[in-house]
This record gives structure tokens, sequence and C-alpha cells, in this order.
């Protein structure tokens, strides 16, 4: 293995976030930022490759200069180096934007064997920004991906479609998308978190993506798809009747209601 | 346009879904509705569509396209859409569908919404694509300035048509135009059946942190399996390793959509209220009265688990003997 990719996203503490429904956007100060834990899965997977195979993991990010707390905690984690892509001009970006912007300072980059994602993320939960990337690079993908057999110049992966287990075979360069089954992602080491921290991260802009691409398809401009409207599910309909009385009384009721419903046709 | 996925030969049912709210927005702006289905000898499964509101079906019949190709299915619907031009091409947001409408979309340079819950179209018949968004609790309409408007859409939201078998439609059989697959496919092993089990049961009880310990899920057990049903969990169950995470209900779970949904000991946190708040019933059993959970149910009983659960479990067998 000469090198991994591992895109990250920073992500808010879903657990914890507050949205901001007067300006259609979550409150980024209610809670911490933290790496998007599907992603944690997918560093895991590299990184375990690494030490059985040697190579580097580069991680790499989009986001604002905060996320670089993020790429830190990447590298505590086992990544061998890391690029935050920030600038004005990425801001907004839908994940086709975002796929594009990866996929060119991916390519400025030079060779790589093998990128692996994490299924979704937390935040946008769209899952769509791997397989868009891998068609931006032009290499094959395979999306959720719960076991890697064997990596190099031939790939053997598991992958999981609803019911079935399928085992696929591919060359490299390739791109994968981990399920979170895939492995449990370990804790930040200390002796990496001290090179963490001490670590350079390198930022590119724009700028250093330019001659050779098209600055349209960045950010906002480069985004086809628009949010322009945020609602609140109410819960209409819902009959939210609390069952007073006894135990007996409210599973009488309960049952009774499982009856009107014919919920109990057809029972065993 | 509708894309018809099918694997073993047989059509998922979120296709005939979309072809149903396919129709009803085609009719809106005065269009027909086509559907594009890729397999091996499947020209009886391309009838189907018509009956279930395609206007016209382009087939592509090959061995190649029998297992999910990634790359040939995508090559072939590139080539095709950049050919019919349509308004609109919707998938199923299924494995499937997630993983090859992201390659088309970014293959065509245009815009892709993803796990949609609402279709709609506004005053100038641009579609309306309304999705989650923040775990559930809100929901995003998003509007897409490039065509084809691409959604993939989340399967039981949508309402197939009754099937019509009298009804008329062409199809229109393609010659499959074939790139290296690049990636080999072996079907290894079906695997057990608890995922399906769980989006598919129409009766889920689940069990959240009242529960004391992992054992205890036989009591829910008892009642799920009095009712037809299967064993749910909220997420910090299954962290801790009480139950199998193909169990999990909930934002990082499974979306689930039974008949009934019965919540015991369960709080409702919003990532658990995002995969279960399109349950048709909601039954919750809680101790604490401010419990979250509450709000979403149609009934609400505060209380024990340990008491009520198998009291309502003997009720029902109770009754049902009689």
């Amino acid at each position: 293995m000469k090198r991994i990719i591992v895109p990250i996203k920073q992500v808010p503490d879903m657990n914890k976030v507050k949205f901001d429904t007067d300006i259609g956007r979550i409150n980024r100060s209610s809670a911490a930022a933290e790496i998007n834990p599907f992603d944690l899965n997918a560093l895991e997977a590299a990184v375990q490759i690494k030490d059985k195979l040697g190579g580097t993991v580069t991680t790499i990010s989009m986001g604002p200069l905060q996320a670089e707390s993020a790429l830190r905690d990447a590298l505590s984690r086992g990544a061998s180096d890391a690029i935050l892509l920030s600038d004005r001009a990425f801001a907004g970006a839908d994940t086709l934007a975002t796929s594009y912007t990866l996929a060119v300072a991916i390519s400025k980059l030079g060779g790589f064997d093998l990128i692996i994602c994490g299924e979704k993320t937390v935040d946008g939960d769209t899952g769509q920004v791997g397989p868009e990337l891998a068609e931006h690079l032009g290499i094959p993908h395979v999306a959720y991906v719960s076991e890697i057999k064997e990596v190099g110049e031939k790939m053997v992966l598991v992958c999981e479609m609803e019911g079935d287990r399928y085992s696929i075979e591919s060359g490299s360069p390739l791109l994968i998308m981990v399920t979170k089954d895939i492995n449990v992602p370990r804790l930040p080491s200390l002796r990496n978190t001290l090179k963490a921290r001490k670590a350079e991260i390198e930022i590119w802009t724009a700028a250093d993506l330019t001659p050779n691409v098209d600055q349209s398809r960045f950010g906002i401009q480069g985004s086809p798809t628009r949010v322009y409207r945020f609602t609140i599910p109410t819960e209409e309909g819902r009959k939210g009747e609390i069952l007073k009385g006894t135990a007996d009384e409210a599973v009488r009721r309960i049952t009774d209601v499982f009856e009107e419903r014919r919920i109990l046709q057809g029972i065993k | 346009m509708v894309f018809a996925e099918q694997r073993e030969g047989r059509i998922h049912p979120v296709s005939y879904q979309l072809l149903g709210k396919g129709t009803e927005i085609a009719d809106k702006l005065g269009v027909g509705v086509s559907s594009v289905l890729l397999g091996n000898q499947m020209e009886e499964k391309a009838e189907e569509l018509i009956y279930y509101g395609a206007d016209k079906v382009f087939l592509y019949d090959h061995p190649v396209l029998e297992e999910f190709d990634l790359l040939n299915y995508k090559h072939n619907l590139v080539k095709l859409i950049g050919e019919v031009k349509p308004e609109i091409f919707l998938l199923g947001a299924t494995r499937l569908g997630r993983s090859l409408a992201p390659r088309v979309a970014a293959a065509l340079g245009t815009g892709l919404t993803a796990d949609c819950i609402g279709l709609d179209t506004d005053e100038d018949g641009n579609l309306i694509q309304i999705r989650p968004a923040f775990t559930g609790n809100i929901l995003a309409q998003i509007k897409t300035v490039t065509r084809p408007q691409m959604s993939t859409v989340r399967y039981k939201v949508m309402q197939q048509k009754a099937r019509a078998s009298n009804r008329r439609g062409e199809i229109i059989k393609r010659d499959a135009e074939l790139v290296p697959s690049l990636l080999t496919i072996k079907k290894q092993e079906r695997l057990g059946e608890v995922n399906i089990a769980i989006t598919e049961a129409d009766v889920i009880v689940s069990g959240g942190r009242g529960l004391k310990k992992a054992a205890d899920f036989g009591i829910l057990a008892e009642l799920a399996e009095i009712l037809g049903g299967v064993v749910g969990s909220s997420r910090p169950l299954v962290d801790g390793g009480w139950i199998a995470r193909e169990h999990q209900v909930g934002f990082s779970g499974n979306t689930v959509k039974p008949k009934l949904y019965v919540a015991c000991g369960i709080s409702g946190s919003p990532q658990h209220l995002a995969g279960m708040r399109g349950s048709d019933v909601i039954v919750a059993i809680n101790t604490d009265p401010s419990a979250p959970i509450f709000r979403v149910a149609d009934y609400g009983i505060v209380g024990d688990l340990y008491e009520i659960v198998p009291k309502l479990t003997n009720e029902i067998r109770r009754r049902h003997s009689e």
C-alpha cells in the first residue's frame, strides 16, 4: 500500500446540538464539534491496513479553519498526514460541489491505492459524497462494506445490501464506503496525541487548486441543490392519549384499541 | 423517469411506489411517466411497470445487468438520460439506489437529494423535495436548479397505484452498451432475515434504558411474539452490547414504519424518534410522564414496563383464547 486517503467531515455533536429554526441553520455554538462518527470507522479501517502493510494514511477535510481540530484528532488516531481545504469559495457546497472539490484536491496529491469513506455524515445524512467523489475521479466504488478481506493489487470486500451479502473483487485504485459494523474505532493514543499537537496541517485554498480547474464548480456556485425552506414536523394526527387508571385498566384499554385497529387479526 | 430496481429478477416495491407518485406529478405537469429497467430476461416485469403506471419502459436486457454492475448501470443510465432528457429522475433510497444515484448525478453534473420522504411541485413546475434534516427534527425543502432533478426516495412513504393489467404502454428495448465492470460481484449468502424483518415488520416492540438487564428483552419478545412482531431497541442498549445492531431503531439504525410500535422504557431521544415516527400507531410505556416519547405517542401508559408489558401479553393471550 502506498497511500490510503480518508476524507473526513467535522460535525457538531448531534446529541447536543440545537437547531435555529429562524435562520434554518444549526446553532454551532450549542455543541462541540467532532469528527463525523461514521468517518472514525473509515479512519480505523485505513490505520489497520497501514499497521499491517505500511504506507501512509492521508486524511483530508473541507471546512472552515476550525476543522483543523478534527484533522488533529484524526492524526492522534493514527493518520499520517492531514490536509484542510478551506476557502470562502468552498462555502455553501452541496454534495456535488463538495465531491468535486475533494476530487480536485486528491488529484493534486498524486497517486493513491484506496479511498475509504464513512457510510454517511450525521448532519447531512446523504451518503452521496463518496460515490460522487469516485465518479469525479473515474474510479469504481463499493458502498456498504462490512469487511475488508484483502487489500493491495487485488481488493476483496464484503458488501451488505438489505438481507444479502456479496463478495466483491476489484483492482486498485478504488473507493469504498464502510459501515459502522466494520470495526470499533480506537481511541487517540498518548504518543500520537502529542505528535498531532505539533503536526503541521497543510491548508489549501481555492487558489492552490487552480489553475487547472473550474472554480465555478466550487461552493454555493457549483451547488445545484438549494434548501429554500425548513419546517418542523408536527405530530398532528397523533391521539396523544395518556391512559388513566390502574395498570390493569390501562392494559385492557390498550388491548381494546388493538382490537379496534385490527392489530390482533392474524396473531398466532 | 423512475428507475425500476430489480434484484434476482424481482422488482423492488419502492419502484411501484415511485411510479405511483411519479404519475401524480406527471399528471400535474401534463407529461408522461417513463421507467427504466436493467436486468436479465425482464420483459414480463417490464409489463408490470406499465400496470403500475409507466407509459414507457426502457428495457435493457443483458446477462451482465442481472446483478448490480455499478459501472454498466451508470453508463447506460447516463446515456439514456442524455438522450431522453427527463425533467425528473427518481430512484428508491435503498442501498442500491443510494450507491448508484450519486454516481449518475455526478456524471450528469446534476443535483441529487437523498432519502426524500415527500415530493411535490411548485407553481413553476419545479420539483419540491422534502427530506428530514438534523436527525429528523427538521424537514428541509429542496429545489434543484439543474436537470434532471434527481432524488432518492425512502421506501414505504409513497403510495403505489392499484395494479391495472389492462393498462397499455410501450416497452422500448435498448441494447446495453457495455463498459469494463472493474468489479466482480459474487453473491455470498443470504443474511439472517432480522434486518429485513424489522423494516418490514407490522409490529415492533422496542426496549430502551428502562430495561435493567439484557435478559429482560425476553419480556418484550413474548409480547412481540404474540403480536406476530419483532423486538427493536434504542441505541444505548445496542451500543452496550445487549442486543444485535440489526434490532436498532433510530437515526443511525433502522427507519421503521410498522402498523404498531410499542416503545417500552424508551425516553424518546430525537435520534430514536427519527427512526419510528412514521409508525401507524405508537404506544409508549414509561415511568416518566415527561418523557418526550409521549409527545409522539397515540397512547401512553405512565408505568413500569416490568408490570405493564407482562400484563398486556397476558390480556392479549386471554382474549385470544376466548
